[in-house]
């Protein structure tokens, strides 16, 4: 069918409304049990697809399947502990469910009516009957996110049940161009895509610009190391996205528009052309929308890998078909963006923001976030934390609360040592700011950035010089080789992190590192070369400490770079089973029966197969406690007594 | 007797626009460069302004109008502006009302300075013994900015010289990725060999899987030469093959200077752009002991009466229309793999240097008695096409190429400074004769619009057996990409038109494909024509660097005068021409004619070569000499 009207649109909410309504803990009258199945990209790695059909197939067996329904739904957030599956009516949250689990679960939940309380989440212990009771939870605000988890992302009448569409309808049929800019604008949203530009601002310059054909372009082209927030909302809500984006074409004056999304993405991928094909077919995409003269479909574009190409101008040119580099700015893409003419693009957060502003009002999300930063941001919490996974807060909420309440804190009691926000482009930020609320400028101001959202949690396991080594290698890796300074600087950035990390960095390294990651930052031609020395910025701002006892003590502190460790085995412990040097490839550990084994530090590559293979765990790397190589001469000290090293 | 100024003509083409400025009211812009309020056209971006007002800011990667994208940020300079905090790349920064800027602010100079220690620190630096020394835009740069060490060392490029070809030597270790070769390839010649490769710090600036020019639908013009502000591009240097030549007592080596080349030698030498040294540049051919120097422009007046024929039998119905020049050999060149289907328009006559090198062994030999085998013809052209011409297996007989080696004017000033001549102080000599007699008509073969101008000039005299009033078509010249106009000639008006840059020629074949009608077309492969040749001299060092491209204008006026200077302005008229007829030729379009002055053409497609083996190896055996005798790559496929 064809939705001409609100009144179309009304009747395919009631229709769907009822599953809405149980999945919200109202009473439906259905008298159905709902069983919604994560099917983001996480849950469906750890095989939640193979549990939902081993469901259906059980389900089937049993005869069950006019009382139950199945449902795929997007991302939980929750992904440590995926798969996740929720019931309703009840709410109940189950955590890393097995295929192998659903035989207990339909006998025990579905036909007994009891909770399998082996598969329900504990806090501390605490087993956690239902979503509201798992602290991960508790301090996030779903706005972004409100359809993740509750919709099948497959069925545009549950996003039409979700009020979805409805404000593109009566935008179309009631209000003008003007009049909806103005409402962006008065909802202070901010790009979500890293720089934090004004989203009405440039709405407006677009719809400003006095040439047609206009484009409408959504950035999806997600490439931060960690980071997973604009995959889960094209996984979860893709008809968010959709909207928005005819809303934008309506509000420019564009009648086409693209989703660059990285191929790396099959399910969003997939979920979208779904999602473009329904609309579609509803009318909501294509000629004539409405009824009205407005015209607006949807194309999609995938990314062929390049992190680059999430730089706007890089992103224009490989939309266009050709090699992803950026260019100069002015013109910005909102004057001259595709094939030249003016093109609006923004993040596919930024436009998963819209449908919510229009339908709840600008005066209602302005009253979220701080004082410059408006309404909410999704975070993908990763590396050295207990719940890893996709978060929303709104802005202004402290990282502490996102790293210790909602993330859980540091596994294995683990001490924090920093953490980086911004992905490569943004900065390492110290245990001192884990109270400062987060917003664009607060993060700039402590040398990081807001960036997509991306947030790794770093312990004190981990090296800063090596973080610092490790993001550099993404950025130069990634540059696209048209200016010198990320072209041939963070090449030259790199190899002195190298040099450092290797131990054979000198202290005048450490100005010279300074001063290259200024001048890449001051002189490169786009925000990936000027924000690529923020890891190394920020590193040497909080934790100088580290870079110098590798260059003066060649130590690794962290004790994760391997050229400055030793690998050392307690001869107290050590059996003399052999293994270990039947497992060294480099032939550096000699031994005979009965006697303790020894590592020769000359040979040994620090592959720690040894550590691996040792059953009495006796082998341990260690942190270099003394100055190891004496020039490149080869001498090692702390290797021998103290008399021979007196010798030399 | 001075010129009148040229009118432009209409324009034809927006992209990569070279010539056409139409004078316009363009409005004025104020704005303050280091303090000083300074004005400047809208329009205009920081780094022209600043020139205009006499403030130099060093760049690399731009080249205006052509390639303007920011790359090499060597240009950057503070901004004053509300939230810009990074420096910017005054070459792409559109200059507004009122806007501050400050080009020498210690973070500038500091930010530039690092930018260039950046490029040297990834740059083969072989300066003494590059061919670009002490004419390299890099260096330049460098000197300016007083870089004395390089504090960023690391790992540096190591790929192999691709030096298979006979024409164009590119050195990947010396590229600066300023990316200018692949702009004036891409948007003024839109013969799109080059583009980037790779990425990050593995970014090569390359033809397809980086494989050899001569593999890939290169048309051989080097327009990249002349755009190239290092030695990553260079022409292969014959220079020791013909010194070896002329110190081979066996040997009679016979030289010929191209029509261009006396106006555009004495630059190298420091003479004003435009200066004619044609006295000097006989003597210093014969300081360096040629046997004979003779002139090209001779061959030039002898292409007229073979052309100016050949056009007039096609307009009798003999052969396609419209007839398109072919001596200029990267234009050839161009048509053979883009446009085959006009391979049978195109004139058959060879490129006057070929048509030279041929009487040079027969005709020349017969009448000196000398034997055909050992005479060296070397070939001094402003072109780099012309080296890989010499090469094609038709340029000759059995028993012998018609020109064994072609220098640039480039290769030949290297040859003059090696033998110690005071080109200044040398005085002026004449052409040896016959083959250095020559009209003014051979003469303007160099700028874009000469062939046809002398051709007509004769054609008209052939069919009318009158001269022609006016002897200039003003209409023709000038250096608007496209010129049209139609000529009375045999009592019917013919259309004939002019195209230069291969950008602008493919506008013209595809306006033929179309179904236009013309009857006559000049295509020069160069933009300006010989005068803005691939092997004439570069200026790395110049402080308003604009390499070659604007002076093409003064080059081409000083040949215009030399045609009006002369007497013989007919090339009919050359008496020399008349002699060879008598005595050796026949008549033009004779038999003897077609087999020494005539050629034919093969469809090369446009991925001649195509393998993937790509490169390989580091960088050891860096420049080699010597071109092989013949392009094996370019044996004609049958």
């Amino acid at each position: 069918m064809k939705v001409k009207n609100t009144e179309d649109l009304r009747e395919i909410k009631d229709e769907f409304f009822p599953l809405i309504k149980q999945r919200m803990g109202y009473s439906n009258g259905l008298g159905i049990t709902q069983v919604l199945v994560c099917s983001g990209t996480a849950c469906s790695s750890a095989e939640s697809q193979d549990f939902r059909l081993e469901l259906e197939r059980e389900l089937d067996r049993r005869n069950l399947r006019d009382n139950v329904r199945v449902f795929k739904t997007g991302c939980f957030g929750f992904c440590q502990h995926g798969p996740i599956i929720m019931v309703h009516p009840g709410e109940v949250f189950y955590s890393k469910v097995r295929p192998e689990d659903v035989k207990e679960f339909v006998e025990t939940h579905l036909i007994s009516g009891r909770v399998v309380e082996r598969l329900l989440y504990q806090n501390n212990g605490q087993k956690a009957n239902n979503i509201e009771d798992i602290n991960f939870f508790k301090a996030q605000k779903r706005i972004v996110l409100r359809n993740c988890g509750v919709i099948d992302p497959e069925e545009i009448g549950e996003y039409i049940a979700r009020d979805g569409y409805f404000a593109l309808a009566d935008i179309i049929l009631n209000k003008k161009p003007a009049e909806i800019i103005d409402r962006i604008n008065k909802s202070g949203l901010r790009g979500r895509g890293g720089a934090g530009f004004p989203t009405g601002l440039k709405w407006e310059l677009a719809a400003g610009q006095n040439v047609s054909p206009k484009y409408v372009l959504c950035n999806g082209d997600e490439g931060d190391p960690g980071a997973f927030m604009d995959r889960s909302i094209l996984e979860g809500d893709p008809h968010s996205i959709l909207e928005a984006m005819t809303v934008a074409g309506y509000c420019i004056g564009a009648a086409q528009g693209y989703i660059y999304v990285r191929a790396e993405y099959p399910i969003a991928v997939e979920r979208l052309e779904t999602a473009i094909d329904q609309a579609r077919e509803y009318g909501l995409l294509g000629k004539n929308l409405f009824g009205t003269s407005f015209d607006f479909d949807i194309g999609l574009r995938l990314g062929a890998g390049a992190f680059v190409c999430g730089e706007e101008t890089a992103l224009l040119h490989s939309v266009m078909g050709q090699r992803g580099e950026p260019r100069p700015r002015p013109p910005y893409p909102a004057q001259e963006g595709l094939w030249g003419k003016p093109t609006l693009i923004s993040n596919v957060e930024t436009y998963a923001n819209i449908p919510v502003i229009l339908r709840e009002g600008w005066e209602w999300y302005k009253g979220h976030g701080t004082s410059s930063s408006k309404g909410s941001k999704v975070f993908s919490l990763a590396g050295k934390i207990n719940n890893t996974g996709l978060i929303e807060v709104p802005m202004g909420t402290s990282l502490r609360t996102i790293v210790f309440d909602i993330g859980g804190g540091i596994p294995g009691g683990k001490k924090f040592k920093a953490v980086q926000t911004g992905g490569p482009s943004g900065g390492c930020i110290p245990e001192k700011y884990l109270e400062l609320p987060i917003d664009y400028e607060s993060l700039k101001e402590i040398g990081s950035m807001m960036g997509s959202g991306g947030m790794i949690v770093m312990d004190e396991e981990n090296c800063m010089v090596d973080i610092a080594r490790f993001y550099v290698e993404f950025t130069q890796d990634e540059s696209c080789g048209r200016c010198t300074p990320c072209r041939v600087g963070t090449k030259r950035l790199l190899e002195i992190l190298k040099r450092i990390t290797e131990g054979k960095g000198e202290m005048e390294d450490l100005e010279l590192l300074e001063k290259l990651a200024f001048d890449i930052r001051d002189a490169s031609l786009c925000g990936l070369g000027q924000t690529a020395p923020n890891p190394v910025i920020s590193t040497m701002r909080y934790f100088k400490e580290e870079y110098i006892a590798h260059i003066r003590d060649k130590t690794c502190p962290a004790g994760v770079c391997k050229a400055l460790l030793d690998f050392t085995i307690d001869e107290a412990k050590c059996a003399a089973c052999g293994l270990c040097a039947k497992v060294c490839a480099a032939g550096a550990i000699t031994g005979a029966g009965g006697q303790p084994y020894r590592i020769d530090p000359d040979k040994c590559l620090k592959c720690a197969a040894c550590v691996a293979k040792c059953p009495k765990k006796a082998i341990t790397k260690g942190v270099r406690k003394e100055a190891v190589n004496i020039a490149e001469t080869g001498i090692h000290t702390g290797t021998g007594s103290q008399e021979e090293r007196a010798a030399l | 007797m001075q010129r009148p100024e040229y009118t432009p003509g209409p324009v034809v083409r927006k992209k990569g626009q070279l010539y056409d400025h139409p004078e316009k009211d363009i409005e004025k812009i104020r704005l303050t460069i280091d303090g000083r309020e300074v004005e400047a056209e809208k329009g205009m971006n920081i780094l022209e302004a600043a020139r205009l007002a006499g403030i130099e800011i060093p760049s690399l990667c731009y080249l205006r109008h052509i390639n303007e994208i920011g790359s090499c940020r060597v240009c950057l300079v503070e901004v004053e502006i509300k939230g810009a905090k990074t420096l910017q790349a005054s070459c792409v920064y559109p200059v507004t009302e009122g806007l501050v800027v400050h080009t020498s602010s210690p973070r500038v100079r500091r930010v530039r300075k690092t930018m260039v220690e950046l490029l040297l620190s990834d740059h083969y630096r072989e300066c003494t013994t590059c061919i670009r020394n002490l004419n390299c835009e890099l260096q330049n740069v460098a000197d300016n900015l007083g870089i004395r060490n390089i504090k960023y060392t690391g790992e540096m490029k190591s790929l192999q010289v691709q030096n298979e070809n006979s024409f164009i030597i590119r050195d990947y270790n010396k590229c600066i990725k300023c990316r200018r070769c692949e702009a004036i390839c891409s948007k003024v010649q839109e013969v799109n060999v080059y583009s980037a490769l790779n990425r990050g710090y593995d970014t090569v600036i390359a033809p397809a899987f980086m494989q050899d020019l001569s593999a890939v639908a290169c048309i051989t013009c080097g327009q990249c030469v002349i755009a190239c502000p290092t030695a990553s591009l260079t022409e292969k240097e014959c220079v020791e093959s013909v010194w070896e030549a002329l110190e081979d007592p066996d040997k009679f080596v016979v030289v010929q200077t191209a029509p261009s080349i006396q106006v555009t030698l004495g630059e190298v030498f420091g003479y004003e752009v435009g200066t004619v040294v044609t006295g000097k540049l006989v003597t210093a051919l014969r300081r360096l002991a040629f046997d004979r120097v003779f002139a090209t422009d001779f061959t030039a007046d002898l292409t007229i009466m073979e052309e100016a024929h050949e056009l007039l039998e096609r307009l009798d119905g003999h052969g396609k229309l419209p007839l398109l020049s072919s001596c200029s050999p990267g234009w050839v060149k161009f048509a053979e793999h883009f446009y085959p289907e006009f391979l049978e328009n195109l004139s058959t006559c060879k490129s006057p240097h070929e048509m030279f090198g041929a009487l040079t062994k027969t005709y020349f030999a017969e009448k000196e008695g000398l034997d055909p085998k050992k005479i060296v013809v070397v070939a001094i052209m402003p072109c780099t096409a012309k080296k890989f011409e010499a090469s094609r297996p038709e340029m000759g007989t059995g028993e012998f190429k018609d020109v064994d080696w072609v220098l640039t004017t480039r290769e030949l000033a290297r040859m003059i400074r090696q033998a110690g001549i005071n080109f200044h102080d040398l005085l002026d000599e004449e052409y040896d004769i016959p083959m250095g007699i020559a009209s003014g008509a051979g003469a303007i073969f160099g700028s874009t619009g000469g062939v046809i101008e002398a051709a007509v000039r004769t054609a008209y005299y052939l069919t009318s057996g009158q001269e022609m009033d006016l002897l200039d078509y003003e209409e023709l010249r000038g250096f608007s990409g496209l010129k049209e106009v139609w000529i009375e000639l045999k009592g019917r008006k013919i259309k004939v038109a002019v195209a230069h840059g291969t950008g602008n020629a493919r506008v013209m074949m595809e306006r033929l494909k179309a179904g236009e009608q013309f009857d006559y077309v000049e295509i020069m492969a160069c933009p300006g024509g010989c005068v803005g040749g691939g092997g004439q001299p570069i200026f790395g060092t110049r402080e308003h660097k604009e390499i070659s491209l604007d002076y093409r204008h003064n080059r081409a006026d000083a040949l215009d005068r030399i045609d009006f200077s002369k007497e013989l302005r007919r090339a009919h008229e050359n008496p020399a021409v008349k002699k060879i007829y008598e005595e050796f030729l026949g008549h033009p379009l004779s038999d003897m004619s077609k087999k020494l002055l005539h050629t034919y053409y093969t469809p090369r497609g446009k991925a001649p070569g195509l393998n993937l083996g790509g490169i390989k190896g580091s960088h050891a055996g860096h420049v080699k000499e010597n071109m092989p005798p013949h392009d094996t790559q370019y044996m004609p496929q049958e």
